[in-house]
Protein backbone atom coordinates (compact mmCIF):
# COMPACT_ATOMS: atom_id res chain seq x y z
CA UNK A 1 0.00 0.00 0.00
CA UNK A 2 2.48 2.72 -1.16
CA UNK A 3 -0.31 5.52 -0.85
CA UNK A 4 -1.16 5.22 2.76
CA UNK A 5 2.27 6.48 4.21
CA UNK A 6 1.61 9.74 2.02
CA UNK A 7 -2.36 9.67 2.39
CA UNK A 8 -1.29 10.31 6.31
CA UNK A 9 0.71 13.41 5.93
CA UNK A 10 -1.69 15.47 5.27
CA UNK A 11 -0.75 18.17 3.02
CA UNK A 12 -2.78 21.03 4.36
CA UNK A 13 -4.48 21.85 7.11
CA UNK A 14 -8.37 20.50 5.54
CA UNK A 15 -6.58 17.21 5.06
CA UNK A 16 -5.64 17.15 8.84
CA UNK A 17 -8.70 18.12 10.54
CA UNK A 18 -9.90 15.97 11.20
CA UNK A 19 -10.72 14.23 14.62
CA UNK A 20 -7.73 12.61 16.88
CA UNK A 21 -6.61 9.01 17.41
CA UNK A 22 -8.10 8.09 20.88
CA UNK A 23 -4.93 6.78 22.86
CA UNK A 24 -6.12 3.88 24.46
CA UNK A 25 -4.63 1.39 27.31
CA UNK A 26 -5.28 -1.80 26.39
CA UNK A 27 -5.40 -4.90 29.30
CA UNK A 28 -2.53 -7.47 28.70
CA UNK A 29 -5.75 -10.16 27.92
CA UNK A 30 -7.51 -8.80 25.56
CA UNK A 31 -8.23 -10.65 22.11
CA UNK A 32 -5.72 -9.09 19.55
CA UNK A 33 -6.15 -9.07 15.14
CA UNK A 34 -3.45 -9.13 13.36
CA UNK A 35 -2.90 -6.74 10.43
CA UNK A 36 -3.25 -7.99 7.00
CA UNK A 37 -0.97 -5.12 6.57
CA UNK A 38 2.02 -4.55 8.94
CA UNK A 39 1.12 -7.41 10.85
CA UNK A 40 1.46 -6.21 13.99
CA UNK A 41 -1.34 -8.10 16.37
CA UNK A 42 -3.56 -5.18 17.66
CA UNK A 43 -5.91 -5.29 20.42
CA UNK A 44 -9.85 -5.26 19.67
CA UNK A 45 -10.55 -2.17 21.49
CA UNK A 46 -7.62 0.07 20.07
CA UNK A 47 -8.92 -1.11 16.42
CA UNK A 48 -12.61 -0.02 17.48
CA UNK A 49 -11.35 2.96 19.30
CA UNK A 50 -9.72 3.85 15.75
CA UNK A 51 -12.66 3.75 13.97
CA UNK A 52 -11.62 0.07 12.63
CA UNK A 53 -8.43 0.85 11.55
CA UNK A 54 -4.63 0.42 12.10
CA UNK A 55 -2.14 2.97 13.06
CA UNK A 56 -0.23 1.90 9.87
CA UNK A 57 -3.56 3.16 7.88
CA UNK A 58 -4.87 -0.23 7.35
CA UNK A 59 -8.47 -0.38 7.38
CA UNK A 60 -10.55 -3.10 8.30
CA UNK A 61 -14.02 -3.89 7.09
CA UNK A 62 -16.70 -2.17 9.43
CA UNK A 63 -20.60 -3.18 10.05
CA UNK A 64 -22.81 -0.73 8.71
CA UNK A 65 -24.02 0.31 12.51
CA UNK A 66 -20.61 0.82 13.49
CA UNK A 67 -20.22 3.43 10.58
CA UNK A 68 -23.46 5.25 11.44
CA UNK A 69 -22.51 5.76 15.05
CA UNK A 70 -18.95 7.38 13.95
CA UNK A 71 -20.36 9.38 10.73
CA UNK A 72 -23.71 10.46 12.07
CA UNK A 73 -23.86 13.20 14.80
CA UNK A 74 -24.34 11.67 17.80
CA UNK A 75 -28.38 10.73 18.69
CA UNK A 76 -29.12 11.91 15.14
CA UNK A 77 -29.64 8.97 13.46
CA UNK A 78 -33.52 8.01 12.74
CA UNK A 79 -33.85 4.17 10.83
CA UNK A 80 -36.19 3.66 8.15
CA UNK A 81 -37.46 1.27 5.95
CA UNK A 82 -36.36 -1.51 8.03
CA UNK A 83 -39.79 -3.41 7.29
CA UNK A 84 -38.63 -3.70 3.95
CA UNK A 85 -37.39 -7.04 3.26
CA UNK A 86 -36.93 -9.82 0.63
CA UNK A 87 -39.94 -11.84 -0.29
CA UNK A 88 -38.21 -14.05 -2.13
CA UNK A 89 -39.57 -13.20 -5.68
CA UNK A 90 -37.69 -16.44 -7.38
CA UNK A 91 -38.63 -18.96 -4.64
CA UNK A 92 -34.87 -19.74 -5.06
CA UNK A 93 -33.71 -22.76 -4.24
CA UNK A 94 -31.84 -22.64 -0.21
CA UNK A 95 -32.57 -18.78 -0.54
CA UNK A 96 -35.08 -18.46 1.98
CA UNK A 97 -32.82 -20.66 4.56
CA UNK A 98 -30.01 -18.57 3.50
CA UNK A 99 -31.71 -15.23 4.55
CA UNK A 100 -32.60 -16.86 8.25
CA UNK A 101 -28.94 -17.76 9.11
CA UNK A 102 -27.93 -14.57 7.34
CA UNK A 103 -29.79 -12.49 9.69
CA UNK A 104 -29.30 -14.81 12.87
CA UNK A 105 -25.62 -14.21 12.63
CA UNK A 106 -25.79 -10.60 10.86
CA UNK A 107 -28.31 -9.40 13.94
CA UNK A 108 -29.44 -7.20 10.37
CA UNK A 109 -32.46 -7.94 8.21
CA UNK A 110 -31.04 -6.64 5.27
CA UNK A 111 -27.22 -5.39 3.17
CA UNK A 112 -28.32 -1.55 3.48
CA UNK A 113 -29.67 0.50 6.57
CA UNK A 114 -31.30 3.63 5.62
CA UNK A 115 -32.41 6.74 7.26
CA UNK A 116 -32.55 10.73 8.70
CA UNK A 117 -29.24 11.98 9.90
CA UNK A 118 -27.19 14.87 10.63
CA UNK A 119 -23.66 15.13 9.90
CA UNK A 120 -21.99 18.42 11.35
CA UNK A 121 -25.46 19.48 11.84
CA UNK A 122 -26.23 19.57 8.34
CA UNK A 123 -29.59 16.98 7.82
CA UNK A 124 -28.99 14.12 5.30
CA UNK A 125 -30.78 11.33 3.96
CA UNK A 126 -28.16 8.92 5.05
CA UNK A 127 -27.27 4.94 3.64
CA UNK A 128 -24.84 2.50 4.43
CA UNK A 129 -24.34 -0.92 3.23
CA UNK A 130 -23.64 -3.89 5.53
CA UNK A 131 -20.69 -5.90 4.58
CA UNK A 132 -22.38 -8.76 7.07
CA UNK A 133 -25.12 -9.38 5.43
CA UNK A 134 -24.54 -11.63 2.40
CA UNK A 135 -21.42 -8.74 1.17
CA UNK A 136 -24.16 -6.09 0.91
CA UNK A 137 -25.04 -7.95 -2.25
CA UNK A 138 -28.61 -5.72 -3.69
CA UNK A 139 -31.94 -7.36 -3.74
CA UNK A 140 -34.89 -6.00 -3.98
CA UNK A 141 -35.13 -4.97 -0.33
CA UNK A 142 -32.31 -3.08 -0.82
CA UNK A 143 -32.78 -1.37 -4.08
CA UNK A 144 -36.58 -0.50 -2.62
CA UNK A 145 -34.98 0.63 0.71
CA UNK A 146 -32.36 2.63 -1.37
CA UNK A 147 -35.31 3.97 -3.82
CA UNK A 148 -37.12 5.63 -1.28
CA UNK A 149 -34.65 7.21 0.27
CA UNK A 150 -33.79 8.93 -2.85
CA UNK A 151 -37.79 9.76 -2.96
CA UNK A 152 -38.06 11.10 0.43
CA UNK A 153 -34.88 12.94 -0.05
CA UNK A 154 -36.44 14.95 -3.42
CA UNK A 155 -39.92 15.27 -1.85
CA UNK A 156 -37.86 17.19 1.47
CA UNK A 157 -35.08 18.77 -0.46
CA UNK A 158 -32.32 16.77 1.25
CA UNK A 159 -29.08 15.44 0.34
CA UNK A 160 -27.77 11.97 0.04
CA UNK A 161 -24.82 10.45 1.94
CA UNK A 162 -24.09 6.96 0.82
CA UNK A 163 -21.51 4.20 1.61
CA UNK A 164 -21.19 1.55 -0.33
CA UNK A 165 -19.59 -2.07 0.31
CA UNK A 166 -21.14 -4.92 -2.20
CA UNK A 167 -20.38 -7.91 -4.08
CA UNK A 168 -22.94 -6.86 -6.74
CA UNK A 169 -26.07 -8.06 -7.53
CA UNK A 170 -28.09 -10.72 -5.00
CA UNK A 171 -28.14 -13.82 -7.80
CA UNK A 172 -30.84 -15.32 -5.84
CA UNK A 173 -33.32 -12.76 -6.97
CA UNK A 174 -32.55 -13.16 -10.45
CA UNK A 175 -33.80 -10.60 -12.95
CA UNK A 176 -35.52 -8.58 -10.24
CA UNK A 177 -32.45 -8.17 -8.76
CA UNK A 178 -31.11 -7.06 -11.90
CA UNK A 179 -34.21 -4.52 -12.09
CA UNK A 180 -33.15 -2.98 -9.16
CA UNK A 181 -29.86 -0.89 -10.65
CA UNK A 182 -32.35 0.48 -13.32
CA UNK A 183 -34.66 1.40 -10.19
CA UNK A 184 -32.28 3.02 -8.32
CA UNK A 185 -30.63 4.88 -10.81
CA UNK A 186 -34.02 6.19 -11.33
CA UNK A 187 -34.95 7.52 -8.23
CA UNK A 188 -30.98 9.15 -7.81
CA UNK A 189 -31.51 10.55 -11.50
CA UNK A 190 -34.68 12.50 -10.39
CA UNK A 191 -32.79 13.36 -6.67
CA UNK A 192 -30.38 14.78 -8.90
CA UNK A 193 -32.29 16.54 -11.43
CA UNK A 194 -33.93 18.41 -8.39
CA UNK A 195 -30.74 19.87 -7.79
CA UNK A 196 -29.36 18.19 -4.77
CA UNK A 197 -26.56 16.72 -3.54
CA UNK A 198 -25.38 12.93 -3.43
CA UNK A 199 -22.18 12.23 -2.16
CA UNK A 200 -20.65 8.51 -2.23
CA UNK A 201 -17.78 6.87 0.18
CA UNK A 202 -17.21 3.67 -1.94
CA UNK A 203 -15.89 1.24 0.77
CA UNK A 204 -13.74 -2.30 0.49
CA UNK A 205 -15.31 -4.10 -1.79
CA UNK A 206 -17.53 -2.18 -3.87
CA UNK A 207 -17.99 -4.17 -7.34
CA UNK A 208 -21.01 -5.45 -9.65
CA UNK A 209 -24.01 -3.77 -10.27
CA UNK A 210 -23.55 -1.75 -7.63
CA UNK A 211 -20.86 -0.10 -9.05
CA UNK A 212 -22.45 -0.12 -12.30
CA UNK A 213 -25.58 1.80 -10.76
CA UNK A 214 -25.78 3.99 -7.90
CA UNK A 215 -22.26 4.18 -6.64
CA UNK A 216 -20.88 5.86 -9.48
CA UNK A 217 -23.89 8.29 -9.65
CA UNK A 218 -22.29 10.62 -6.79
CA UNK A 219 -21.68 14.39 -7.56
CA UNK A 220 -19.21 13.65 -5.41
CA UNK A 221 -17.20 10.35 -5.11
CA UNK A 222 -15.07 9.78 -2.29
CA UNK A 223 -13.43 6.23 -1.55
CA UNK A 224 -11.79 4.65 1.46
CA UNK A 225 -7.70 3.82 1.10
CA UNK A 226 -7.13 0.88 -0.49
CA UNK A 227 -10.84 -0.33 -1.09
CA UNK A 228 -11.39 -2.36 -4.14
CA UNK A 229 -13.74 -0.49 -6.75
CA UNK A 230 -14.42 -1.66 -9.89
CA UNK A 231 -17.14 -3.68 -12.44
CA UNK A 232 -15.57 -7.09 -13.03
CA UNK A 233 -14.07 -9.49 -10.55
CA UNK A 234 -10.52 -9.09 -10.85
CA UNK A 235 -10.08 -13.45 -10.49
CA UNK A 236 -12.41 -13.13 -13.47
CA UNK A 237 -10.42 -10.53 -15.41
CA UNK A 238 -7.22 -12.89 -14.90
CA UNK A 239 -9.42 -15.74 -16.06
CA UNK A 240 -10.46 -14.02 -19.15
CA UNK A 241 -7.87 -11.95 -20.47
CA UNK A 242 -5.23 -14.23 -19.30
CA UNK A 243 -2.95 -11.33 -18.47
CA UNK A 244 -1.38 -9.99 -15.59
CA UNK A 245 -3.21 -7.41 -13.51
CA UNK A 246 -1.37 -3.99 -13.10
CA UNK A 247 -0.37 -3.24 -9.49
CA UNK A 248 -2.66 -1.68 -7.54
CA UNK A 249 -5.53 -2.40 -9.69
CA UNK A 250 -8.90 -1.83 -9.08
CA UNK A 251 -7.49 -0.28 -5.72
CA UNK A 252 -8.96 3.06 -5.02
CA UNK A 253 -6.37 5.25 -5.40
CA UNK A 254 -5.89 3.54 -9.23
CA UNK A 255 -9.03 4.65 -9.76
CA UNK A 256 -8.54 8.29 -8.21
CA UNK A 257 -5.75 8.02 -11.21
CA UNK A 258 -7.74 6.90 -14.11
CA UNK A 259 -10.44 9.86 -12.99
CA UNK A 260 -13.28 8.20 -11.82
CA UNK A 261 -13.38 9.12 -7.51
CA UNK A 262 -12.72 12.57 -6.60
CA UNK A 263 -10.88 11.99 -3.51
CA UNK A 264 -9.63 9.57 -1.17
CA UNK A 265 -10.92 10.13 2.22
CA UNK A 266 -9.11 7.96 5.25
CA UNK A 267 -11.45 6.79 8.05
CA UNK A 268 -10.27 9.59 10.65
CA UNK A 269 -11.20 12.72 8.17
CA UNK A 270 -13.93 11.13 6.71
CA UNK A 271 -16.44 12.83 8.59
CA UNK A 272 -15.10 16.26 8.78
CA UNK A 273 -14.54 16.00 5.43
CA UNK A 274 -18.08 15.00 4.57
CA UNK A 275 -19.52 17.30 6.99
CA UNK A 276 -17.77 20.38 5.10
CA UNK A 277 -18.84 19.21 1.94
CA UNK A 278 -22.83 18.80 3.10
CA UNK A 279 -22.37 22.77 4.62
CA UNK A 280 -21.10 23.81 1.32
CA UNK A 281 -23.72 22.55 -0.56
CA UNK A 282 -26.18 22.97 1.47
CA UNK A 283 -25.60 25.47 4.12
CA UNK A 284 -25.88 28.88 1.98
CA UNK A 285 -22.89 31.24 1.66
CA UNK A 286 -22.12 31.74 5.34
CA UNK A 287 -18.97 29.93 6.48
CA UNK B 1 -39.14 -28.43 -16.23
CA UNK B 2 -35.48 -29.34 -15.32
CA UNK B 3 -32.92 -28.96 -18.22
CA UNK B 4 -35.23 -26.99 -20.22
CA UNK B 5 -33.88 -23.44 -19.31
CA UNK B 6 -30.61 -24.77 -20.29
CA UNK B 7 -31.63 -25.74 -23.40
CA UNK B 8 -32.75 -22.06 -23.71
CA UNK B 9 -29.13 -20.81 -22.91
CA UNK B 10 -27.50 -23.03 -25.49
CA UNK B 11 -30.07 -21.82 -27.97
CA UNK B 12 -29.54 -17.73 -27.21
CA UNK B 13 -25.76 -18.52 -27.41
CA UNK B 14 -25.88 -21.09 -30.94
CA UNK B 15 -23.92 -19.54 -33.63
CA UNK B 16 -26.55 -20.37 -36.71
CA UNK B 17 -28.61 -17.71 -34.90
CA UNK B 18 -29.87 -14.16 -36.34
CA UNK B 19 -27.22 -11.16 -34.58
CA UNK B 20 -27.83 -7.84 -34.47
CA UNK B 21 -26.85 -6.85 -38.06
CA UNK B 22 -29.21 -9.45 -39.35
CA UNK B 23 -32.05 -7.74 -37.34
CA UNK B 24 -30.67 -4.47 -38.49
CA UNK B 25 -31.03 -5.61 -42.64
CA UNK B 26 -34.16 -7.27 -42.21
CA UNK B 27 -36.29 -4.65 -40.44
CA UNK B 28 -35.37 -0.89 -41.31
CA UNK B 29 -34.13 1.04 -44.79
CA UNK B 30 -31.14 3.16 -45.46
CA UNK B 31 -29.40 2.38 -42.16
CA UNK B 32 -26.24 4.53 -41.81
CA UNK B 33 -23.56 3.64 -39.24
CA UNK B 34 -22.22 5.93 -37.02
CA UNK B 35 -18.79 5.34 -35.01
CA UNK B 36 -17.21 6.22 -32.28
CA UNK B 37 -17.79 7.58 -28.48
CA UNK B 38 -15.70 11.15 -29.11
CA UNK B 39 -14.08 10.34 -26.56
CA UNK B 40 -11.34 7.33 -26.90
CA UNK B 41 -12.71 4.44 -29.72
CA UNK B 42 -15.18 3.14 -31.75
CA UNK B 43 -15.92 -0.06 -29.79
CA UNK B 44 -17.16 -2.74 -32.38
CA UNK B 45 -19.23 -4.99 -30.20
CA UNK B 46 -21.98 -2.36 -30.52
CA UNK B 47 -23.32 -0.92 -33.50
CA UNK B 48 -25.41 2.10 -33.55
CA UNK B 49 -26.82 4.52 -36.78
CA UNK B 50 -29.72 6.27 -38.38
CA UNK B 51 -32.53 3.97 -40.51
CA UNK B 52 -35.64 4.28 -41.71
CA UNK B 53 -38.15 2.11 -40.08
CA UNK B 54 -40.97 2.09 -42.80
CA UNK B 55 -41.31 6.22 -43.25
CA UNK B 56 -40.30 6.58 -40.08
CA UNK B 57 -36.61 7.87 -39.18
CA UNK B 58 -35.03 6.35 -36.04
CA UNK B 59 -32.04 5.38 -34.09
CA UNK B 60 -30.83 1.72 -34.13
CA UNK B 61 -28.37 0.26 -31.72
CA UNK B 62 -27.52 -3.65 -31.50
CA UNK B 63 -25.19 -5.59 -29.61
CA UNK B 64 -23.19 -7.67 -32.17
CA UNK B 65 -21.13 -10.67 -31.53
CA UNK B 66 -20.67 -11.47 -35.24
CA UNK B 67 -21.21 -15.19 -37.15
CA UNK B 68 -17.78 -16.77 -37.86
CA UNK B 69 -15.09 -16.97 -35.77
CA UNK B 70 -13.33 -14.05 -37.85
CA UNK B 71 -16.40 -12.16 -37.35
CA UNK B 72 -16.31 -12.64 -33.45
CA UNK B 73 -13.09 -11.96 -32.62
CA UNK B 74 -13.47 -8.93 -34.36
CA UNK B 75 -16.91 -8.13 -32.96
CA UNK B 76 -15.07 -9.47 -28.70
CA UNK B 77 -18.07 -11.95 -28.93
CA UNK B 78 -20.47 -8.99 -28.30
CA UNK B 79 -19.14 -8.16 -25.19
CA UNK B 80 -19.09 -4.47 -24.89
CA UNK B 81 -16.68 -2.35 -23.84
CA UNK B 82 -17.16 1.57 -21.94
CA UNK B 83 -16.69 3.34 -25.00
CA UNK B 84 -19.73 0.84 -26.82
CA UNK B 85 -22.35 1.93 -24.16
CA UNK B 86 -20.59 5.89 -24.32
CA UNK B 87 -21.44 5.93 -27.96
CA UNK B 88 -24.73 3.82 -27.65
CA UNK B 89 -25.37 7.20 -24.83
CA UNK B 90 -24.31 9.41 -27.34
CA UNK B 91 -26.74 8.32 -30.64
CA UNK B 92 -29.08 7.93 -27.99
CA UNK B 93 -28.86 11.65 -26.98
CA UNK B 94 -28.37 12.42 -30.19
CA UNK B 95 -32.37 10.41 -30.92
CA UNK B 96 -33.19 12.70 -28.14
CA UNK B 97 -32.47 15.89 -30.03
CA UNK B 98 -33.85 14.97 -33.41
CA UNK B 99 -37.13 13.51 -31.89
CA UNK B 100 -36.23 9.91 -33.29
CA UNK B 101 -36.94 7.22 -31.44
CA UNK B 102 -34.45 4.45 -30.28
CA UNK B 103 -34.68 1.00 -31.23
CA UNK B 104 -31.75 -1.86 -29.34
CA UNK B 105 -31.02 -5.47 -30.64
CA UNK B 106 -29.12 -6.81 -27.26
CA UNK B 107 -27.58 -9.85 -27.37
CA UNK B 108 -24.76 -10.17 -25.03
CA UNK B 109 -22.84 -12.54 -22.29
CA UNK B 110 -21.80 -9.41 -20.23
CA UNK B 111 -19.89 -6.25 -20.82
CA UNK B 112 -16.10 -7.26 -21.74
CA UNK B 113 -14.52 -7.90 -18.79
CA UNK B 114 -11.05 -6.61 -19.09
CA UNK B 115 -7.92 -4.17 -17.95
CA UNK B 116 -8.73 -1.55 -20.21
CA UNK B 117 -12.43 -1.69 -19.68
CA UNK B 118 -12.27 -1.26 -15.67
CA UNK B 119 -9.39 1.46 -16.56
CA UNK B 120 -11.89 2.98 -18.27
CA UNK B 121 -15.26 2.93 -16.26
CA UNK B 122 -16.92 0.09 -17.32
CA UNK B 123 -19.28 0.62 -14.00
CA UNK B 124 -19.30 4.08 -14.58
CA UNK B 125 -20.71 3.60 -18.31
CA UNK B 126 -23.04 1.08 -17.52
CA UNK B 127 -24.48 3.56 -15.04
CA UNK B 128 -24.67 6.23 -16.55
CA UNK B 129 -26.45 4.67 -19.24
CA UNK B 130 -29.12 3.53 -16.90
CA UNK B 131 -29.65 7.28 -15.11
CA UNK B 132 -29.66 8.87 -18.54
CA UNK B 133 -31.89 6.49 -20.39
CA UNK B 134 -34.36 6.52 -17.41
CA UNK B 135 -35.49 10.46 -18.42
CA UNK B 136 -34.69 10.18 -22.10
CA UNK B 137 -36.99 12.04 -23.92
CA UNK B 138 -38.07 9.76 -26.93
CA UNK B 139 -39.58 6.24 -26.92
CA UNK B 140 -37.46 3.48 -26.09
CA UNK B 141 -38.04 -0.16 -27.51
CA UNK B 142 -35.37 -2.82 -26.91
CA UNK B 143 -35.52 -6.43 -27.89
CA UNK B 144 -33.48 -9.47 -26.81
CA UNK B 145 -32.17 -11.68 -29.46
CA UNK B 146 -30.06 -13.66 -28.02
CA UNK B 147 -28.01 -13.56 -24.70
CA UNK B 148 -29.13 -10.76 -22.45
CA UNK B 149 -26.05 -10.76 -19.32
CA UNK B 150 -26.46 -9.21 -16.82
CA UNK B 151 -25.84 -5.22 -16.00
CA UNK B 152 -23.80 -5.21 -19.90
CA UNK B 153 -27.86 -5.95 -21.29
CA UNK B 154 -29.55 -3.77 -19.14
CA UNK B 155 -27.02 -0.95 -19.82
CA UNK B 156 -29.46 -0.86 -23.90
CA UNK B 157 -32.50 -2.13 -21.85
CA UNK B 158 -34.16 0.96 -19.95
CA UNK B 159 -36.92 1.31 -22.15
CA UNK B 160 -40.46 1.76 -22.34
CA UNK B 161 -41.34 -1.61 -23.99
CA UNK B 162 -38.91 -4.31 -23.63
CA UNK B 163 -39.47 -7.85 -25.97
CA UNK B 164 -37.49 -11.20 -25.72
CA UNK B 165 -37.41 -13.85 -28.31
CA UNK B 166 -38.50 -16.74 -27.86
CA UNK B 167 -35.16 -18.42 -27.16
CA UNK B 168 -33.32 -15.92 -25.71
CA UNK B 169 -32.37 -15.49 -22.31
CA UNK B 170 -31.62 -12.84 -19.82
CA UNK B 171 -29.53 -13.40 -16.62
CA UNK B 172 -28.59 -11.40 -13.58
CA UNK B 173 -25.54 -14.19 -13.86
CA UNK B 174 -24.37 -16.82 -16.32
CA UNK B 175 -25.72 -20.24 -15.11
CA UNK B 176 -21.95 -21.57 -15.14
CA UNK B 177 -21.19 -18.31 -13.04
CA UNK B 178 -24.46 -18.85 -10.61
CA UNK B 179 -23.45 -22.53 -10.20
CA UNK B 180 -19.30 -22.07 -9.33
CA UNK B 181 -20.43 -19.43 -6.77
CA UNK B 182 -23.60 -21.49 -4.74
CA UNK B 183 -21.97 -24.60 -5.26
CA UNK B 184 -18.86 -24.64 -6.11
CA UNK B 185 -19.30 -26.43 -9.60
CA UNK B 186 -19.92 -24.79 -12.59
CA UNK B 187 -20.92 -28.13 -14.09
CA UNK B 188 -24.16 -27.48 -12.46
CA UNK B 189 -25.16 -24.34 -14.83
CA UNK B 190 -28.58 -26.67 -15.85
CA UNK B 191 -29.83 -26.40 -12.09
CA UNK B 192 -28.58 -22.88 -12.13
CA UNK B 193 -30.36 -22.05 -15.14
CA UNK B 194 -33.65 -23.47 -13.64
CA UNK B 195 -33.53 -21.71 -10.44
CA UNK B 196 -32.45 -18.55 -12.04
CA UNK B 197 -35.90 -17.70 -14.28
CA UNK B 198 -34.11 -16.75 -17.11
CA UNK B 199 -36.11 -17.83 -19.90
CA UNK B 200 -38.38 -15.30 -22.02
CA UNK B 201 -41.72 -16.82 -20.51
CA UNK B 202 -39.84 -16.18 -17.07
CA UNK B 203 -39.08 -12.64 -17.96
CA UNK B 204 -42.59 -11.87 -19.11
CA UNK B 205 -44.45 -14.02 -16.22
CA UNK B 206 -41.58 -10.99 -13.56
CA UNK B 207 -43.15 -8.87 -15.44
CA UNK B 208 -40.03 -8.03 -16.37
CA UNK B 209 -40.75 -8.02 -21.12
CA UNK B 210 -43.54 -6.75 -22.03
CA UNK B 211 -44.24 -9.89 -24.78
CA UNK B 212 -42.62 -13.00 -25.76
CA UNK B 213 -41.43 -13.02 -30.00
CA UNK B 214 -42.22 -16.54 -31.57
CA UNK B 215 -39.46 -17.93 -33.28
CA UNK B 216 -41.51 -20.32 -35.30
CA UNK B 217 -41.17 -18.48 -38.99
CA UNK B 218 -38.19 -16.93 -38.32
CA UNK B 219 -36.86 -18.42 -41.45
CA UNK B 220 -39.68 -16.77 -43.42
CA UNK B 221 -39.52 -12.64 -44.14
CA UNK B 222 -42.59 -12.73 -42.56
CA UNK B 223 -40.88 -12.85 -39.46
CA UNK B 224 -39.49 -9.41 -39.79
CA UNK B 225 -41.93 -7.77 -41.41
CA UNK B 226 -44.24 -8.84 -38.57
CA UNK B 227 -41.84 -7.32 -35.97
CA UNK B 228 -41.39 -3.89 -38.46
CA UNK B 229 -45.02 -3.71 -38.01
CA UNK B 230 -45.07 -4.18 -34.32
CA UNK B 231 -42.19 -1.60 -33.81
CA UNK B 232 -44.30 0.82 -35.86
CA UNK B 233 -47.50 0.64 -33.81
CA UNK B 234 -45.53 0.90 -30.76
CA UNK B 235 -43.42 3.76 -31.40
CA UNK B 236 -47.41 5.30 -32.73
CA UNK B 237 -48.89 4.51 -28.93
CA UNK B 238 -45.06 6.14 -27.19
CA UNK B 239 -45.29 8.71 -29.15
CA UNK B 240 -49.03 9.50 -27.47
CA UNK B 241 -47.99 9.36 -24.55
CA UNK B 242 -47.63 12.49 -22.83
CA UNK B 243 -46.27 10.80 -19.44
CA UNK B 244 -43.87 8.60 -21.48
CA UNK B 245 -41.08 9.52 -18.57
CA UNK B 246 -42.79 8.96 -15.52
CA UNK B 247 -44.63 5.77 -17.22
CA UNK B 248 -40.81 4.52 -18.22
CA UNK B 249 -39.76 5.15 -14.36
CA UNK B 250 -43.20 3.45 -12.93
CA UNK B 251 -42.47 0.49 -14.90
CA UNK B 252 -38.85 0.08 -13.23
CA UNK B 253 -40.30 1.34 -9.99
CA UNK B 254 -42.55 -1.87 -9.54
CA UNK B 255 -39.73 -4.06 -9.45
CA UNK B 256 -39.78 -5.24 -5.60
CA UNK B 257 -41.92 -2.82 -4.59
CA UNK B 258 -43.44 -2.79 -1.10
CA UNK B 259 -45.72 -0.11 0.71
ZN1 LIG C 1 -1.32 -2.29 10.28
Amino acid sequence: MPFLKFLYNPKNELESGGRAVAPIQADDNEPEKECPNCHKSIPISRIWANMNTCSCGYHFRMSARQRISFIADKGSFEELFSDVTSNDPLKFDGYANKLETVRAASNENEAVICGYASIGKTRCCLFVMEPNFMMGSMGSAVGERITRLFELATEKRLPVVGYTVSGGARMQEGLISLMQMAKTSGAVKRHSDAGLLYLTVLTDPTTGGVTASFAMEGDIILAEPDATIGFAGARVIEQTTRKTLPKGFQKAEFLLEHGFVDAIAPRRYQRSLVAMLLKMHCGGDEL
Amino acid sequence: MSGEAYEKVKKARSAGRYTGIDFIKGIFNHFFELHGDRRFADDSAIIGGVAYLDTTPVTVIAIEKGHNARERMQRLFGAPNPEGYRKALRLMKQAEKFKRPVICFIDTSGAYCGIGAEERGQGLAIAENLSEMMTLNTPVISVLIGEGGSGGALALAVADRVYMLENAVYSVISPEGCASILWKDSSKASEAADCLKLTAHDALELGVIEDVISEDNMDQPEFFAELRDRLLSEIRTLRADKQLLDHRYERFRAFGRSE
